[in-house]
């Protein structure tokens, strides 16, 4: 299966000009970039490893390009996500986040059923190993 | 006011019958303050009738007037609880004036549409000495727009709670929209949702029918949701649809969503502002995102002359504190002119907003940081739109496409998958610094070389248009500026 979070996930793979594109915008925006990854895509998982902090200072596309190739070498079986992310007020959240690497094998999820009186199901989502 | 003997001349407090303009409610010297109501009304007098004494019974029925002097309007300030007509403007070429009255803070109580309402559109609407009279923008300032809740999650925490970022939403009502068995409607929402949607939807009008009861309605519309998520490893959701008869009946059918895990309940407009209100309080205490269809609410915002602008609707259900409502699609089958759809979809997303003739907002708005709502564009909408849609509509919002969906020739998984490559492309080639407005039609005919599934929607609906004539577009520039 082909985990879909994230902004992009229906357009084939970025290549790294497509990803470097993206950067840019988000440059442009204000916007400070920042990698994170995981081993554990369960859509709770709010909270996926940082590669380093949000590169709050970083205004050059190729820097941050970098840090992407750097964090795939090191982590090629991982999901890995760019986000760019507005502090300004009102705003204080993400305003894009895609997937730019994933494992070779994507194993998806098992939907565990608890089933409950009067016809309720409890359903939990379960990350295949 | 033909028919009544009005005596311009006699003392204030005389009994008897005295012009609404001589009485207070008309004054072009009052500056209106900061912690004032202001409204823009859009009046057509009788025939005979002056239009500042037809302004200034507007500001008098909408406050403190009777048709007659009472003594007892000296027990108090009156001059405080009187509202003012500060302005009347004539509408170029037209017989129509737009008046301006603003309203002391204090006319209302703190936190409640009903008593706003009542007292601004309670009875003048049916005013004799007015052929017609529609309200048409509202300034509502900090003070009292912070007496309430306000939606209860809000733009910004609905997608750090569904963990959808950087592109509209996407929806589908699910079709036919009467009649499904609750274990054939399930199967729809299954299929849109793992299909690429992030969101499906119950129609106004699905409540609890012979054909399908609520409660088995939501047990398979949940088996749904969980199935797509698993397929998919996205967040997905469901607008069950709690309207019913009583508040009683609504608590029981959201607790049992809720208990269900769903993430979003809906509520259709004609249940009423108060329970709107209830309904948003308990989706702020519960986590549940609230969605609202606009149903009824062209019987009296689509004419021109009489009624309550839409815009006024929206900033009423965005302090009553709705997270979703239907906001017009521009492109698609509903009544919407681009301007007005704009002014709409602002009014509800942004913080602060100046007055903007164009868009028909008549006055500035601040928001004080009470939470955005996500508008929602639904009706006759499709993926070849797509660049439209985005243009028009911007980012934060759901686009739902029904038809556009379910009608796809290959299934509706399918058609979930074209709207969502559709909109995933357009978004990348938007960030890329393309115009995407001109380019669209070729961005999206080069996703669908490598999507099956884009390229068969857009054979099927390439020429689908609504093009007619809008009943409602803002005034000219020039005469509706504060």
């Amino acid at each position: 299966m082909r985990i879909t979070q994230g902004t992009f996930s229906y357009l084939p793979d970025f290549t790294d000009e497509e990803i470097a594109a993206q950067v840019r915008y988000c440059l442009a925006n204000n916007w400070a970039v920042s990698i994170e990854y995981t081993d554990d895509p369960h859509p709770r998982n709010t909270y996926w490893e940082m590669w380093g902090m949000p590169m709050f200072d970083m205004k050059d596309a190729s820097a941050v390009m970098t840090q992407v190739s750097e964090c795939r070498q090191a982590l090629p079986d991982h999901y890995i996500k760019i986000n760019g992310f507005d502090s300004s007020k009102g705003r204080q959240t993400t305003m894009l986040s895609f997937i730019m690497n994933r494992p070779s094998r994507e194993p998806g999820f098992e939907l565990v059923r608890n089933e409950h009186q009067d016809r309720r199901v409890q359903y939990t989502l379960r990350h295949r190993q | 006011m033909a028919t009544i003997q009005t005596n311009h001349k006699k003392n204030r407090w005389a009994a008897g019958v005295t012009p609404y303009a001589e009485l207070g409610y008309y004054n072009t010297n009052y500056e209106p303050k900061d912690t004032d109501i202001l409204c823009a009304f859009r009046l057509v007098p009788q025939e005979g009738v002056e239009p500042i004494e037809a302004a200034a019974a507007v500001a008098g029925e909408s406050s403190t007037a009777t048709w007659t002097v009472v003594w007892t309007d000296r027990l108090t300030p009156y001059e405080n609880y009187q509202a003012k007509c500060y302005r009347v403007d004539p509408v170029p070429g037209t017989d129509q004036y737009i008046a301006y009255i603003a309203y002391d803070l204090d006319l209302f109580e703190e936190g409640s549409i009903a008593n706003l309402t009542s007292s601004i559109i309670g009875n003048v609407f049916g005013f004799k000495a007015l052929k017609s009279l529609r309200l048409e923008d509202m300034r509502i300032p900090p003070h009292y727009a912070k007496t309430f809740q306000g939606p209860a999650h809000g733009i910004v925490m609905e997608r750090e709670y569904l963990n959808k970022f950087g592109r509209p939403l996407l929806g589908a009502t699910v079709k036919p929209k009467l009649g499904l068995s609750a274990r054939n409607y399930g199967r729809v929402v299954y299929e849109a949702l793992r299909g690429g949607l992030d969101f499906t939807k119950d129609d106004e009008n699905i409540n609890s029918q012979p054909f399908m009861r609520w409660r088995d309605r939501f047990l398979f519309c949940m088996e749904g949701v969980n199935r797509a998520m698993a397929s998919t490893g996205e967040v997905k959701g469901h607008y069950l649809n709690v309207t019913a008869a009583t508040m009683e009946d609504m608590y029981e059918r959201a607790e049992f969503a809720k208990e269900l895990g769903s993430v979003i309940v809906m509520v259709d407009l004609t249940i009423g502002y108060t329970a709107i209100q209830s309904m948003a309080k308990w989706a702020r205490r519960n986590g549940v995102i609230l969605h609202l269809h606009r149903a009824g609410h062209s019987t009296y915002t689509r004419q021109k002359t009489h009624g309550v602008n839409f815009r006024v609707i929206s900033k009423w259900m965005r302090l009553a504190g709705v997270d979703h409502i239907h906001a017009g699609t521009v492109v698609g089958k509903l009544e919407g002119d681009p301007n007005s759809v704009r002014g709409y979809y602002n009014t509800l997303r942004q913080n602060k907003l100046a007055a903007d003739p164009t868009q028909g907002l008549f006055f500035e708005q601040d928001w004080a940081s009470l939470p955005a709502v996500m508008p929602v564009a639904s009706g006759g909408i499709h993926a070849g739109q797509m660049h439209q849609l985005l243009h028009y509509l911007g980012e934060d919002v759901v686009l739902q496409f029904g038809g556009g969906t379910i009608g796809h020739p290959d299934g509706i998984a399918q058609g979930a998958t074209a709207n969502r490559v559709a909109v995933e492309a357009m978004i990348q080639a938007r960030n890329e610094g393309r115009d995407f407005l001109y380019e669209g039609p070729e961005i999206l005919e080069k996703a669908a070389r490598w999507s099956p599934e884009l390229r068969k929607a857009l054979d099927v609906w390439r020429d689908v248009t609504f093009d007619f004539q809008s009943t409602d577009v803002p005034d000219a520039v020039g005469t509706l500026t504060v």
